[in-house]
């Protein structure tokens, strides 16, 4: 409720001149700057259309949220449209929104028919001609609305500074003739900081102070003083009273100071109470007789306690006297102050139509006795025979905590859980559960019926058997059977041991030499015909006889070598022979053994840093002249 | 404590060994080791992943329909102990896995019995393929035995 009247979030208007700059200079900044004469010329127009078109947006932009900002007066609760009529003039605010509107649609209408224009517009010159004239009646549309701008930002600063009154809550409303203890009152019970002054008039507008009463927000509203003349003659701070007064649903505390301190008789303050009578109609009304530690009621002169009285009863108003000065009877007067509007307040609802909604919801239960039988609390009989537990008493039953005692106290005594367990037998109580059996819970096979269930299984078990369901037709394989599957074993075993040596002789990094290349020993030959179960000395005898005769010096092992070689080849004919060059140019045995032992000699070195040959890698300069000499600047050290 | 199945792999998870995730939902997934959550976290459906038993179950590998699967399983109501119930618990959980064992093993067999000839062709095209990789005059004389049969046989099918 308190937001839908917050008057503070109007943004400030600004004046005539400050307008015009906020809207040009948006113009400037948020569209394109940069334009050429030997441009194409729809670019041009469109260059000067949109300059156009958005100056004229933000103007619409801007004075259509002053429109919708500020508080359109007929849409209002009564009491802040009245109250800025009192403030500031109903027609004055009207038309200067009306004017603002009128602006907008002028200023839109330029807009339009300057963009219309610039469509023909056959020149960057024409454009820009045509563009200046539009923004400079834009600008004087503008200029003439400065009274205007200037009397909203001045509304806009005193509708932000209004006390945030909400019209429709709890409200009390202090009123009464100027300087008999309003707002003395109002700084008594809330913490609103109202000035308090001896003259009149020193509170010139409505104040709020908030206080809590019942766990509930109330709301005093603190009004300045009134006096007593036709309504046509009232000031504005007056009116602001009576406009409280005539649209608030309040409950209304009506000031009157006997002592008449305040510089107005007790008959004076009567007649203001019934000329403002009207307004009060449907509120409940306390007659506040203030400052009585000055006057008390009883002392009043005979005539006046008439009057006073006469208010009393026809106006069904409640007089109380306090005193702001001695605190006497303030906190009395909140008190039924609030009261009595909380039931003013709970009786307007009980009349309207919104109760009977809730009122069918609610249902007050009574219930009532269904028969005359008496039904008493049951107590069983042991509890009612069981006798009273008496600690100094030594045939008492014991408790967990004696136990403890006589088995040697707290830390050494364990209680036993397991005891008042609730089986069957007394004996199973300590047993240990198997949880676990063979990699199965025991819990999962529990079952009330497990004998019945393992009897219908050996049951069914009895039948399979006698079915046959076990009977296995494994005949034993037969001879012939058993044979090729062990031949076959061995072929599958045969292929993966050559599929083992295949794999590990099958070395990437060395070239593949063909089979005739590979010297193999003629015991090699023989040994592997023995493995195949035939005769290996058959083989050593052909190769002997194949082989050359040898000569007296020749070494035996030499010409082993080269038979074997001779075997392996495939033909073995003479067309194909390959020339070992290593024995080419050489005279005699003796000789190539001399050239074998300078080979291997030669090679000496190079095995030793396992390497193939001369060729293979090989550092020629282990620090070259060009990478090491000479001054260095950037760069790496490895090239140069 | 109980013992507990993986869900990948369906193997028994003792107390204090594997690994347990508990999902947003609450549902709660153990696996005997850290190969079955990784399997698990790479999303795999444990019955499309060979070696786990659900697989084999679901490939019709293993037996899955038997009475003697009535006996374990988590019947959720609760049992006051009683010595002679447990004592005729065990017996009957000893029993039944007896039988159960004894069923598989007919089961395994039964699978396996179609596999006889199959394997004797396979066999055979083998050696006659391969039989000079171990052909000693010993396994030759078998083979040649074998034709000789084979052809036996043949004739006596041309003849009748």
């Amino acid at each position: 409720m308190t937001t839908l009247y917050n008057f503070k979030q109007i943004t400030p208007v600004p004046t005539g001149g400050d307008f015009l700059d906020i809207v040009l200079s948006k113009t400037q900044r948020k569209t394109p700057t940069v334009i050429h004469a030997n441009f194409a010329i729809s670019r041009i127009r469109n260059f000067y259309m949109r300059k156009v078109k958005f100056t004229q947006e933000s103007f619409d932009e801007r004075l259509k949220a002053i429109l919708d900002e500020f508080p359109k007066l007929d849409d209002i609760h009564p009491f802040y449209s009245d109250l800025m009529n009192v403030l500031y003039d109903k027609d004055h605010y009207k038309l200067a929104l009306g004017q603002m509107n009128t602006a907008r649609h002028l200023i839109d209408q330029v807009g339009k028919d300057y963009v219309r224009l610039l469509k023909f517009g056959d020149s960057l010159y024409r454009c820009k001609q045509l563009k200046k004239a539009a923004m400079g009646r834009m600008a004087t549309i503008m200029r003439r609305q400065k009274d205007s701008l200037a009397y909203l930002e001045q509304v806009r600063q005193h509708l932000a500074r209004l006390p945030s009154i909400d019209p429709n809550t709890r409200t009390l409303l202090v009123c009464g003739y100027p300087n008999v203890g309003k707002s003395s009152f109002m700084n008594k019970i809330t913490r609103a900081d109202v000035d308090v002054q001896p003259y009149a008039f020193t509170t010139k507008s409505l104040f709020v102070g908030h206080m809590d009463y019942k766990y509930l927000r109330w709301q005093v509203i603190d009004t300045p003083g009134i006096l007593d003349h036709p309504l046509e003659n009232r000031n504005t701070i007056e009116m602001q009273s009576i406009t409280a007064l005539a649209h608030l649903r309040c409950c209304v505390l009506y000031f009157i100071d006997l002592s008449e301190r305040c510089g107005y008789s007790i008959k004076e303050q009567v007649s203001l109470f019934h000329s403002i009578k009207p307004l009060f109609a449907n509120k409940p009304v306390m007659l506040i007789i203030n400052k009585i530690d000055a006057m008390k009621i009883e002392d009043v002169s005979a005539e006046d306690r008439q009057l006073l009285d006469d208010i009393v009863e026809k106006d069904k108003a409640q007089m109380l006297g306090m005193s702001c000065y001695t605190d006497e009877g303030v906190m009395n007067v909140k008190q039924t102050a609030c009261d009595r509007l909380l039931q003013a307040r709970v009786d307007a609802k009980m009349k309207g139509q919104k109760i009977n909604d809730v009122l069918n919801k609610i249902h007050l239960t009574k219930p009532v006795p269904r028969d005359d039988n008496p039904r008493l609390p049951h107590i069983p009989e042991g509890a009612l025979t069981k006798p009273k537990y008496d600690a100094q008493d030594p045939n008492r039953p014991k408790l967990e905590k004696d136990l403890e005692a006589e088995a040697g106290g707290a830390g050494v005594y364990n209680i036993d859980l397991k005891k008042r367990y609730l089986l069957e037998s007394e004996e199973w109580k300590h047993d240990i559960i198997p949880e676990i059996w063979e990699g199965h819970n025991v819990a999962d096979f529990i079952d009330s019926d497990i004998q019945e269930q393992l009897d219908e299984l050996e049951r069914e078990e009895e039948r399979l058997e006698a079915e046959g369901y076990y009977k296995s037709d494994d005949e034993e394989l037969n001879s012939e059977d058993e044979a090729l599957q062990s031949t076959a074993n061995a072929i599958r075993e045969r292929n993966s041991i050559t599929q083992i040596e295949a794999r590990l002789k099958t070395v990437k990094n060395r070239p593949t030499l063909p089979k005739t290349a590979i010297k193999r020993k003629v015991s090699e030959v023989a040994d592997h015909f023995e493995s195949l179960g035939l005769d290996g000395t058959e083989v050593e005898n052909r190769a002997r006889s194949r082989a050359p005769k040898r000569a007296r010096s020749a070494s035996r092992g030499e010409s082993v070598a080269r038979s074997a070689s001779m075997a392996a080849r495939p033909s073995g004919g003479e067309g194909s022979v390959v020339r070992d060059r290593t024995t080419l140019g050489v005279r005699n045995v003796k000789q190539k053994l001399e050239s074998e032992k300078v080979r291997q000699l030669s090679m000496r070195n190079a095995n030793l840093h396992a390497k193939r040959g001369e060729s293979d890698r090989a550092i020629q300069t282990k620090m070259p002249k060009h990478l090491f000499s000479g001054k260095r600047k950037s760069g790496s050290t490895d090239r140069r | 404590m109980r013992l507990e199945k993986c869900y990948f792999c369906s193997s028994t998870c003792y107390p204090g060994h594997g690994t347990m995730f508990v999902r947003n939902d609450s549902k709660t997934f153990r696996f005997c080791r850290s190969k079955c959550h990784k399997n698990f976290k790479m999303k795999r459906n444990p019955r499309k992943v060979r070696w786990t038993k659900a697989f084999r179950k679901a490939a019709g590998k293993e037996m899955t329909i038997d009475s003697t699967f009535q006996f374990e399983k988590r019947r959720n109501i609760p049992v006051r102990y009683d010595r002679d119930l447990m004592a005729t618990t065990i017996r009957a959980m000893k029993r039944s896995q007896e039988i159960k064992a004894k069923r598989e093993r007919a089961f395994y067999k039964n699978r396996m019995s179609g596999n006889k000839l199959q394997k004797k062709v396979e066999n055979q095209a083998l050696v006659q393929k391969h039989i000079h990789l171990v052909d000693t005059p010993q396994i030759k004389k078998i083979a040649q035995a074998q034709k000789v049969a084979e052809k036996n046989k043949l004739m006596d099918i041309d003849m009748s």
